[in-house]
């Protein structure tokens, strides 16, 4: 309880200090926005030249490409912030954080405002809708249950992946940005139906690293479509188990990473 | 209050060692330290650059985690039991900041109350007093981005105050500050130590601060500790003793001698001169010198603690 009122103090001061950048904050919302743009043009180009990719039409790449941007961005938009870890460890920096009574996690995350990233957001979800309707689906309950289950998990999944990414500074300082080149590449990946990738390609990333259930399976599910690659239609609602999973191995490697931290000499 | 036990931490450092190889070294930066701390004791925790006195704070706050050893704080374990640990101790870290940089510092201390979940009342009794003591009312409504070193050192000793901490952890709170307000900052820990509840370590390299506010100095060198005790007890082992200064009406005569002293220096054409007092009293001395010579003017002085302690640090 008090916690929660913790945070809500330190969501509050962050609005606070940034109304007073308010004009580098309308540049930082629209260029945000301007990445998400580009990132779904490029999959309409890469259709434009082919009208099929991996045994599927624009539509329903499109439903993948919905499924898997809004869960990305509403990620990005509650756990983005993680990226900063980075530069904390760096100048050691993260010890003003690790002397407060607060988990360190959620702290860092209140330390910048996702307001910019709200925009990425929106746009996810009207992707998401566009697609949706889009396609012909045959909406049954367990459908329903589905479209609002399937971004959820996303959401979860890209979360844990973001701190992943991001803990990599606790063990390599000078990771740059090889932890941003794994998130985007993860969301890349979960973009596109995964039948276009080659085999040992495919059955690392989507299979055993669990990015195929991220969107891929549940848009089949959605559109009644048998899977090309041979996995049973309910593999479309394992996408909360695969969620679940990357959250606790995210949180044990961020614990990890905090006992690992060594600060910069004082 | 404060145990530790054997403590050790050690970082593994990549060195250079030609164009593509690198070699790894580690550096014992606290090695084996065992120290009981007792609560309301002030305790000035000194030693060279790099000894590894920001280190050893840095596990005693939970900050880092030991290579080996055993460290309690408040009965608490630092690294598990971080976030509970940290309503229980004030930390200033005088090379990092704690407050909110956008932000005014009356509207950091608010925030600082959310944060520590404190009651509302007791808040603002500590705020008042922090601000009498520190003269915070002249800047309380910059953003602290504007505010100078020691305006901002003192918002930071503030800040670590007003939850009401029982162990206060202070690495380097003097660095950069002018006189005043050093002297400010003195005079509020020392009465703060008054009352005997807030368990004060505090590093510095400022040796006034220490005398001025420590009963108990520990001193580390390489890691480990090579002095635990009062500064009067590092006076008696390194023999440090008292000293005669007096002006003289004409130059002290050839082979002059005080008994139970050493002369130690003759300046202004023989005018000044210094004498050790090795095994007399001050008032043994003065009358030896006055019923000698003609004395203008004399002082006794204290031994130097800068002394005796650059005398620890080279000694290694
Ligand atoms: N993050 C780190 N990585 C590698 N080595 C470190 C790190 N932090 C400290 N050290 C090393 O540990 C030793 C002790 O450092 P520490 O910062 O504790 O010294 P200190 O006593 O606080 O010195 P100073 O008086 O200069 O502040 C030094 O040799 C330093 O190089
Ligand atoms: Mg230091």
């Amino acid at each position: 309880m008090g916690e929660w009122r913790a945070y809500a103090a330190l969501g509050v001061a962050q609005i606070r200090s940034v109304t007073v950048y308010r004009a580098s904050f309308l540049v930082e919302v629209f260029g945000n926005m301007g990445a998400t743009v580009f990132d779904v043009l490029t999959v309409l180009v890469l259709f434009r030249a082919t009208p099929e990719v991996g045994g599927f039409s624009l539509r329903e790449a499109v439903l993948i490409v919905g499924l898997s941007s809004a869960g990305f961005a509403l990620a990005d938009f509650a756990v983005g912030n993680v990226d900063r870890l980075k530069t904390y460890v760096r100048a050691g920096t993260l010890d003003a954080v690790l002397v407060r009574p607060l988990p360190a996690l959620p702290q860092l995350l209140l330390m910048d405002l996702p307001i910019r990233k709200t925009l990425r957001v929106v746009f996810g979800l009207v992707v998401l809708g566009v697609a949706v309707a889009a396609n012909d689906i045959h909406w049954t309950p367990l459908r329903l249950f589905l479209i609002v289950l399937t971004p959820l998990a996303a959401t979860v999944f890209f979360g844990s992946i973001f701190v992943l990414s991001a803990s990599l500074a606790f063990w390599w300082v000078d990771s740059g940005e090889i932890g941003a080149a794994f998130t985007y590449g993860g969301r890349d990946f979960t973009s596109y139906p995964i039948s276009v990738y080659g085999s040992w390609f495919r059955n690392l990333f989507a299979y055993a690293l669990g990015f195929g259930f991220v969107a891929y399976q549940p848009a089949l599910a959605l559109l009644g479509r048998a899977d090309p690659l041979g996995l049973p239609a309910w593999a479309g609602f394992l996408s909360p188990l695969v969620a679940l999973g990357a959250a606790t191995i995210a949180a044990g490697v961020w614990r990890a990473g905090i006992r690992h931290y060594r600060s910069t000499g004082s | 209050m404060i145990k530790m036990q054997d403590l050790k931490k050690d970082f593994t450092v990549r060195v250079k060692a030609g164009r593509f190889r690198r070699l790894k070294r580690t550096v014992a930066a606290v090695d084996g330290v065992s120290l009981t701390i007792e609560r309301g004791e002030m305790v000035g925790y000194i030693g060279p650059n790099g000894a590894g006195k920001s280190t050893t704070l840095k596990m005693l706050t939970g900050v880092l985690t030991p290579s080996s050893g055993e460290v309690s704080v408040c009965g608490l374990t630092p690294v598990p039991q971080r976030t509970r640990l940290a309503l229980r101790i004030g930390v200033v870290f005088g090379q990092r900041s704690q407050l909110w940089w956008d932000l005014p510092l009356r509207e950091s201390f608010e925030l600082l109350r959310h944060v520590y979940r404190v009651p509302a009342a007791g808040h603002a009794t500590r705020l008042r007093r922090c601000r009498d003591l520190l003269d915070l009312d002249e800047f309380l409504d910059t953003p602290v981005r504007q505010l100078s070193l020691g305006q901002r050192m003192r918002g930071e000793l503030t800040a670590a105050l007003l939850h009401g901490p029982e162990v206060l952890f202070l690495d380097e709170p003097t660095i950069g500050l002018d006189v005043v307000s050093k002297q400010a900052v003195r005079s509020f820990l020392a009465e703060l130590g008054r009352t005997g509840d807030v368990t004060l370590v505090l590093t510095t390299h400022d040796l006034a601060d220490i005398e001025r506010l420590c009963e108990r100095l520990v001193v580390i060198d390489h890691g480990r500790v090579v002095h635990d005790g009062s500064i009067e007890a590092l006076h008696a082992r390194y023999g440090s003793r008292r000293s005669l200064v007096a002006d003289l009406d004409r130059p002290l005569p050839d082979g002059f001698t005080l008994d139970g002293t050493t002369l130690t220096s003759v300046t202004a054409n023989g005018h000044r001169v210094t004498f050790t007092l090795d095994s007399v009293t001050a008032g043994v001395a003065v009358a030896g010198l006055v019923a000698a010579v003609a004395v203008r003017d004399l002082s006794v002085v204290e031994p130097d603690i800068e002394d005796v302690v650059a005398r620890l640090y080279t000694e290694r």
